[in-house]
């Protein structure tokens, strides 16, 4: 993190400032109640509170360790994975608890997640997409529909319309990525989850992520982590700010405001020292 | 060149044995020419040599071994990489380690003295009772089968089969476990259609090192098998394998004739062995390669 003085000056441009304008009548989508989770015995986030609006990209940033992906894994339950891993507080999902809910797996169809490194199945590009609305027992020309969207929905269509049936893990690191987001696209989620989703990539598919994002924030709720600040302002709507806290080891929410707000007049001392790369 | 030659050694001296057991059965290759292979009937006494009982009786009690073993195995092996069985895995692993160490002759003792008894009253009398129209299962039961070889090889193989498949399903990148999981499979959808695909190639390698074992185990398939060269007409059976054969009639085999008889069992053996291996070679190879 060297160059980020060149934030401070021009102010961030929004992402979409047609909609930030309507920005007041987003509902929000996930609601996150004094959140803590735990890690065995050691507590790796502490009472989290802030809501994520609906059909908007928020951003979440901080320094590595300060439970990012942690925070992202609660929000579709892959934490459960994890033995002896347990949430605290509430995490509201259109009136439902997703702490405490036992329907993981419609939870995990309406939460999509994308995953830093994509993990293409051993399968064709075809049965990749098709995942999904498989395990849902959809019939095949549902199936075929969902496939042919999603693609054209993840901007990959073009590129791999006549290579269905090819092994998945024939593309390219940034065509991967974006089969990763067909593949969760697929089942119509509400939310996608992206931890990461372009450090593996270089700048030009990056971008292409970017815009795919900017995009699918018209019918989705995007929640992104990155590393990658200028990424946090260039795409997102609203950013959260994250730190751990050095006394108790586990990670807080410093700052949670609209990304141009975070980036250009932020509040907390500790958010400027961060996004000015005095951090550390 | 200090390599090379390495590398040399073990294919020559696979090539040498081959050569002395096929020099030595030469009396009996001549004599009998392929004709051998399927003849059926072995009378040392009017000379009358056919391996086909001996070799029907090695596929047949493998097979049936690794058909029992493999699907345990990787139900084993799936439950072992399991993120939360930690604890169990390494108390399963020392298990594992230990029974690997048992000499196969305690295997033998045991499976005769044991485990045949105890299939025999409850599994082949009540099989045979409700299923013994079907000829593959038909009677009488016996303690000494074909079986029962195959059960005892089953569980001679299991350790190495269960642990090889665990490290291999171990080996599975966690992304791709978290992707199917995150798409709201479950844990059986999991493993059925994303785990076990990726694994496919190193969990048939870990079969074909099981089945390999299976062919040549000698001392405890004896003691269990029945020795009897005919071609089993049902499981239940008693049957021979070419193993067993070499290892209970070298001694008392004289004459130009018997010992080279045996002796080109034992280079069908080898090259049954060979056989099976380049298969799964080619098998492994074509699975390895990318779907179409
Ligand atoms: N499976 C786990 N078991 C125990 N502790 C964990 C586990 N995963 C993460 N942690 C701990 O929880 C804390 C937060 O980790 P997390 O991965 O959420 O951080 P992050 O903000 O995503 O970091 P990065 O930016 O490096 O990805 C860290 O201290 C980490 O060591
Ligand atoms: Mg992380």
């Amino acid at each position: 993190m060297s160059d980020l003085s060149a934030f401070r000056q021009p102010v961030v441009q929004a992402a979409r400032p047609e909609l930030r304008a309507v920005a007041g009548i987003s509902q929000n989508k996930l609601r996150i109640k004094e959140l803590s989770f735990y890690y065995d015995r050691t507590r790796a986030l502490k009472d989290l509170t802030f809501d994520i609006p609906e059909r908007r990209i928020t951003a979440i940033i901080g320094p590595s360790g300060c439970g990012k992906s942690t925070l992202l894994r609660v929000f579709n339950r892959m934490y459960d994975l994890v033995p002896r891993a347990r949430a605290q507080g509430s995490v509201l999902f259109e009136g439902e608890d997703i702490v405490t809910t036992r329907r993981l797996l419609e939870l995990r169809q309406r939460i999509g997640m994308v995953f830093q490194r994509p993990s293409p199945f051993p399968m064709s590009i075809r049965d990749n997409v098709a995942f999904a609305p498989r395990l849902l027992g959809w019939g095949s020309a549902r199936v075929k529909e969902a496939v042919a969207r999603s693609l054209q929905a993840a901007a990959l269509w073009d590129e791999v319309k006549d290579r269905l049936g090819d092994s998945a893990t024939s593309l390219s690191g940034g065509q991967l990525q974006r089969l990763s987001i067909a593949r969760c696209l697929a089942v119509n989620p509400e939310v996608i989850l992206m931890d990461e989703p372009c450090s593996a990539l270089d700048p030009i598919a990056t971008l292409k992520i970017e815009d795919l994002m900017v995009e699918l924030a018209r019918d989705y709720t995007i929640v992104i982590v990155t590393h990658n600040m200028q990424q946090a302002a260039r795409v997102s709507d609203n950013t959260a700010f994250m730190l751990m806290n050095q006394a108790e080891r586990c990670g807080e929410l410093i700052e949670f405001a609209p990304t141009h707000e975070l980036f250009n007049q932020p509040r907390d001392r500790r958010t400027e020292d961060y996004i000015t790369g005095r951090f550390g | 060149m200090l390599t090379t030659a390495a590398a040399l050694v073990a294919p020559l001296l696979v090539l040498a044995i081959v050569l002395v057991l096929a020099v030595q059965s030469a009396p009996a290759v001549t004599r009998f020419g392929p004709g051998f292979l399927f003849g059926t009937s072995w009378n040392p006494v009017t000379l009358e040599f056919g391996a086909l009982p001996f070799i029907v009786g090695t596929l047949a009690s493998s097979a049936i071994a690794l058909a029992l073993a493999v699907p345990v195995g990787v139900a084993v092996a799936l439950v072992l990489a399991e993120p939360g069985a930690r604890g169990l895995r390494g108390a399963v692993g020392t298990g594992v380690e230990l029974l690997a160490a048992i000499p196969s002759v305690v295997y033998g003792v045991w499976a005769l003295y044991v485990m045949a008894p105890f299939v025999y009253l409850h599994v082949e009398v009540p099989v045979v009772q409700r299923l013994g129209w079907i000829g593959a299962l038909s009677g009488p039961p016996r303690q000494t089968s074909l079986f029962t070889a195959s059960l005892v090889l089953a569980i001679m193989v299991l350790p190495t089969l269960g642990a090889i498949s665990r490290d291999v399903v171990r080996a599975v990148p966690k992304g791709l476990r978290e992707s199917a999981v995150a798409l709201g499979a479950t844990w059986w959808e999991t493993n059925w259609k994303v785990i076990l695909p990726a694994a496919r190639g190193g969990i048939f390698g870990a079969g074909v090192l099981a089945l390999g074992r299976a062919l040549g185990e000698t001392i405890a398939v004896t003691m269990v098998i029945g020795n009897r060269p005919d071609v089993p007409a049902s499981i239940f059976a008693p049957a021979y394998t070419l193993a067993s054969v070499i290892a209970n009639e070298f001694t008392e085999a004289t004459g130009p004739v018997y010992p080279a008889a045996l002796l080109e069992l034992g280079l069908v053996l080898i090259l049954v062995t060979f056989a099976i291996n380049l298969l799964a070679l080619l098998l492994v190879r074509r699975s390895v390669e990318p779907a179409r």
